[in-house]
């Protein structure tokens, strides 16, 4: 294994140690999508249809939490602790230390996504996955463009104060009009329209085709287009603009 | 033994931030295994300087040459070779000291041994402690260990004991004269004079972005050509002193007086600046073209 890899190994190992430290943390990570999957499905409750919108949903949402939102958190603690700076002054190579995070994060979301699939086929009878292949090339799709944007959008956090405002001002509504919480479809028309630009609405769909539907990955390549489109932003401003430095005034 | 290569060079250094110049033309040569300081008021553009030296920033002007790489390109020869002990002091929370030194360990090809790191750095009783329970004191001794576990040949220390307690700084000088011994070269920053006077071979005081006065810390006093003379009045018991280039007459004025009187002259002395001195004066606000000198007092 080269060198590199073997740090971001080493790295990814670091950053996992990191999280389970803080436990409690980790245990509301993960508890939060689940009390959602229980308070809507309630809600739902007989509905399967509803549900069935809920679960991929539900994933999707998962996916963005543990990617986008942790990164914009954790990189601007980080830089403003002068974290960052320090590595950056070892031989670390700048790519496997973003690589050992960015495992971090998808570690996350997996563990996420498979405790909603489980609460699905468990609790409310979505049963499991019809589309391995799909579920496979949406999830990846998904984690590495929401967690590009997460790198790139923490560029533009000014300090860590504000970094769950900046969080939460595209979160909150990106999940709303992605449809985590209802059909896309039932919703007026300049939603409709501002959804179908969103990355998150297609990574839901694409979920819903894998664990719902258990339509084909080849019925929905514009969709895959969108979310490849929204990649290739998030990694270019990832790399571009990334600062090590925390900004000082 | 032949001039060995200057582990740093510098040649016309120029840094500017917008319209500010922080960095206005600094000459310098470190030389292994010595220990240089760059002595100067908070804002002359120490950490400019150091920062540019350790692949931080890119400078607008100038030669800079660290271990015979340019840090600019941030070659990876060179960050395996240098240890950095920045201003900051940020860590993870939730990593012990052990776990950090370990980690950082990885990225060096020879690096030392983590337990003779935490005693060299005075944390063995800390090794499980996390980051996050560490004092002032102690994030900063995990900042020298991070910085040497790699084994570097050259050490950067921003400013390194600002805001310690007078403990505290002691053990931090402690580690620079164990690191002197292992013949490692040393650049640190500091506004303390007593810092550069206690720690340094060679220092260089920096003012406004340039150098004023470069030399060893003793004869940086020294080479001053003034001498203070100081003695108690007979007549009036009260101390007296007077700044000259030569002491020579004055003092045979003086004694001649006392003998002629009968009388001892008491308190007498003859002194040159100190290191204090002649930073004071470099350094006070404004800067007239030849530096009036500054008010002796007379130190008995």
């Amino acid at each position: 294994m080269p060198e590199s890899l073997t740090l971001a190994w080493h790295q990814y190992r670091l950053e996992r140690r990191m999280f389970w430290r803080n436990p409690s943390a980790a245990f509301f990570n993960f508890l939060l999508p689940l009390l959602f999957l229980a308070l809507f499905g309630a809600i739902f409750s007989g509905n399967q249809d509803d549900l069935n919108v809920l679960i991929p949903g539900i994933a999707g949402m998962s996916i963005m939490a543990t990617t986008f939102s942790s990164l914009v958190m954790n990189l601007t603690f980080l830089r403003e602790q002068g974290v960052l700076k320090r590595m950056r002054g070892t031989p670390l190579p700048e790519g496997s230390y973003l690589l050992g995070v960015f495992g971090n994060a998808v570690a996350n979301a997996m563990i996420q996504l498979a405790l909603v699939i489980v609460a699905g086929k468990v609790l409310f009878g979505t049963g499991w996955p019809k589309e391995w292949a799909e579920l496979a090339v949406y999830t990846a799709a998904g984690v590495i463009c929401l967690a590009a944007l997460g790198v790139a959008w923490s560029h533009v956090v000014p300090n860590y104060d504000s970094a769950a405002a900046y969080n939460n001002i595209v979160f909150l509504p990106v999940i709303f009009i992605s449809g985590v919480f209802y059909d896309v479809d039932n919703a007026p028309q300049f939603l409709r329209d501002i959804a179908q630009v969103l990355p998150l609405t297609h990574i839901i769909d694409g979920l819903s085709g894998a664990l719902v539907s258990g339509r084909s990955l080849a019925d929905n390549a514009s969709g895959l287009a969108v979310v490849g489109i929204w990649a290739a932003l998030g990694l270019f401003f990832a790399v571009r603009g990334f600062r090590w430095d925390a900004r000082r005034d | 033994m032949a001039a060995a290569a200057p582990a740093i060079l510098v040649r016309d250094l120029r840094k500017s931030y917008g319209t500010f110049e922080a960095v206005r033309g600094i000459d310098f040569e470190v030389a292994p295994g010595e220990v240089f300081g760059l002595l100067g008021p908070n804002g002359a553009g120490k950490t400019s300087t150091v920062e540019i030296l350790e692949g931080y920033r890119r400078r607008d002007g100038g030669i800079v040459s660290v271990l015979g790489h340019d840090p600019e390109r941030r070659p990876r020869d060179l960050r395996r070779r240098i240890g950095i002990v920045l201003q900051s002091t940020g860590m993870y929370r939730h990593i012990t000291v052990r776990e950090a030194l370990a980690h950082w360990a990885r990225f060096y090809p020879h690096p030392r041994d983590v337990d003779e790191v935490l005693a060299l750095a005075g944390l063995d009783e800390k090794a499980d402690a996390l980051a996050r329970t560490l004092s002032g004191g102690q994030m900063r001794r995990m900042d020298f260990g991070l910085a040497l576990v790699g084994d570097p040949e050259l050490i950067f220390l921003d400013e390194p004991t600002t805001g310690f307690d007078p403990a505290a700084r002691r053990a931090a000088w402690d580690v620079v004269r164990s690191l002197q011994e292992l013949g490692k070269t040393v650049l640190l920053t500091t506004h303390y004079l007593d810092e550069a006077q206690a720690l340094c071979d060679r220092v260089a005081i920096i003012k406004e972005g340039r150098i004023v006065a470069e030399g060893p810390p003793a004869e940086l006093g020294a080479s001053s050509s003034r001498y203070t003379v100081a003695w108690r009045s007979a007549e009036t018991g009260a101390m007296e002193s007077r700044e000259t280039e030569d002491p020579t007459a004055l003092l045979h004025q003086l004694t001649s007086a006392a003998l002629a009187r009968g009388d001892r002259l008491t308190d007498l002395s003859v002194t040159r600046p100190s290191l204090e001195d002649v930073y004071l004066e470099l350094t006070a606000e404004p800067t007239p073209a030849g530096a009036a000198p500054a008010e002796e007092t007379a130190d008995v």
